[in-house]
């Protein structure tokens, strides 16, 4: 499950592990046509070392999806700046591999051809990315599903089928958009153990989008707290639960506390999301 | 069609395949009543127009009997030129209907993608559509000829316009988290479109295949009205000349399985290219 990572290090500097995904004043004005500008994104600096589970809460509207897209590439940001590895973000990155709130499979092609679509659009070797593929698919128990089409499928197995696809290139860097979003709570759960077995196994650099707090203290190394319009970072909470986290722990005082200091950002803010 | 909506809660719970119903060979008539209906009203209709106009004094001569069309009609299958006009009108209308398809893919595709082109070519296009193309028949006689060519131009321009707008319709109608998604993985424009537009667009393609086959044989039929020496359209006129009403019918039966026929061979097709669309509109992935 370790081949090299897509990403070319720009530096062999030693520090660039502390700081594997950076953002450093980033800005973002939504400038739309015909209403006024939307400042979404206000001096937003942060770092994450390789290796780290990152999360992003904040009430809706915070920006926090669009910090993440930043990341991805997909929208440009106003100023500042953000790099992946050391590599500037001035587009989508091969080394990037996102999972989205719906799982966003193509209904006409099969679950293995649909974790392809990133080996076909990068042209990477079909074979032995199939290989992996199938073990991905395995990994996240869906052996036995390759051929089926996304339909015939239930919304928790698609989403696992949208994790495998989000790894099969083997990115540095896995961006998760409120994944599990759309599930309902048992699910989600069961997809949250399953997402850190995953990350456990993969050693990715995860930053995950979500607007549940107790689902980010329970995965995360570091829980980032954003508050809205714009959205600033408030703060930065490092979440000191031993590893390999269990369920039971969410119930310990320790979770709860995070969950609480985190909540109170919220109610401050006076939006409950 | 393919409007996505939010998976609900609780979709991750749903059994992922249900066991398919076994089937037997009666259907059942509490579930599919139709398939007692329709025949019920076909003898019903076909019982009332063979005795009703009698007893109410309509002349066998304006409104024949069903059962003289069906003799007529089968005997107008052991006619050669019968079987010539017949496999005229099939070529008419087919190469007209695949010229439609391909003029009306390639043009839409262009339009779809090229923003300054659908801003310059769709008010042509909208305009266009709206003139009675069934009127333009005389003058394609003129600029064609009696022969093939007029009828084939008249089949295309009559098919390519429900296809084309379908064409236009589909390749927009590909859902942005798609589009986003391969973005995110860096994927080419035209990787884009192989990978997400186009196969999004089949099922708005098919249906325009669907209204536009059938439009290329009434096409045909037109183009033959106004001028023709072959076709069934012409057998139809002559026997008009005649006052042959029951043969006229037999014609309009013939024409009416051409039309069902060419309709559930796109059908077929369909099911076969985008097997996944009734999937999709189900669960909304």
């Amino acid at each position: 499950m370790t081949s090299a990572a897509n990403v070319v290090p720009a530096t062999t500097d030693g520090d660039l592990d502390s700081r594997w995904i950076e953002a450093s004043h980033l800005e973002k004005v939504y400038r739309p046509r015909k209403s006024a500008p939307t400042h979404a994104l206000s001096d937003v600096s942060f770092a994450a070392r390789r290796g780290e589970f990152v999360s992003i809460v904040g009430p809706s509207g915070c920006g926090k999806t669009t910090l993440l897209k930043i990341l991805a590439g997909l929208i440009p940001y106003t100023d500042g700046e953000t790099r992946i590895a050391g590599n500037r973000v001035s587009g989508p990155d091969k080394g990037v591999g996102m999972v989205f709130q719906a799982a966003t499979l193509l209904p006409w092609r099969t679950i293995l051809e649909n974790v392809m679509v990133p080996v076909e659009i990068q042209k990477l070797d079909r074979k032995s990315h199939e290989v992996r593929a199938r073990a991905l698919l395995e990994l996240v128990g869906l052996d036995g599903f390759e051929n089926k089409y996304p339909g015939e499928l239930s919304g928790g197995m698609q989403q696992r089928a949208g994790i495998c696809r989000a790894l099969v290139h083997d990115p540095a860097v896995l961006l998760l958009d409120e994944p599990f979003g759309a599930l309902d709570a048992m699910t989600r759960e069961y997809m949250n153990l399953e997402l850190l077995r995953i990350w456990q196994e993969s050693r990715k650099t995860a930053i995950l989008v979500t607007h549940s707090i107790p689902e980010a203290v329970f995965l995360s190394d570091r829980v980032i707290v954003m508050t809205p319009r714009p959205g600033r970072i408030a703060e930065i909470i490092d979440i000191d639960l031993p590893r390999p986290r269990e369920l039971r722990m969410m119930a310990s005082d320790d979770a709860g506390v995070y969950v609480e200091r985190i909540r109170a950002y919220f109610n401050s803010a006076g939006v409950i999301d | 069609m393919t409007t996505q909506t939010v998976v609900p809660p609780g979709a991750g719970q749903r059994q992922p395949l249900a066991a398919p119903r076994r089937r037997s060979l009666i259907p059942d008539l509490h579930e599919r009543p139709e398939f007692a209906l329709v025949p019920i009203v076909f003898v019903v209709v076909m019982a009332a127009w063979e005795f009703v106009p009698g007893w109410i004094g309509v002349d066998e001569f304006v409104l024949p009997r069903p059962s003289q069309i069906v003799k007529i009609f089968f005997n107008q299958l052991g006619e050669a030129a019968f079987w010539h006009n017949l496999w005229v009108t099939v070529q008419e209308a087919g190469v007209g209907f695949v010229i439609a398809v391909v003029v009306a893919v390639l043009i839409g595709t262009a339009v779809a993608q090229i923003t300054l082109l659908e801003r310059t070519v769709l008010p042509y296009v909208v305009a266009f559509q709206s003139v009675p193309k069934v009127a333009l028949a005389p003058m394609f006689v003129v600029w064609f000829g009696f022969g093939l060519a007029s009828k084939i131009v008249m089949a295309t321009i009559i098919a390519f316009f429900p296809i084309l707008i379908n064409v236009i319709a589909g390749l927009k109608s590909a859902d942005n988290d798609k589009i986003e998604m391969l973005t995110s993985f860096g994927a080419s424009r035209f990787q884009v479109f192989r990978m997400a537009r186009f196969p999004s667009a089949l099922p708005y393609i098919f249906a325009g295949l669907q209204s536009g086959v059938v439009f290329s044989i009434l096409g045909a039929i037109v183009g033959e009205y106004i001028g023709a020496q072959e076709g069934l359209g012409y057998q139809l006129m002559q026997a008009n000349y005649r006052f042959d009403i029951p043969a006229m019918f037999a014609v309009l039966i013939v024409l009416s399985i051409m039309g069902m026929i060419a309709h559930g061979v796109v059908k077929l097709a369909q099911r076969k290219f985008v097997f996944w669309s009734g999937d999709e509109s189900k669960r909304g992935t």
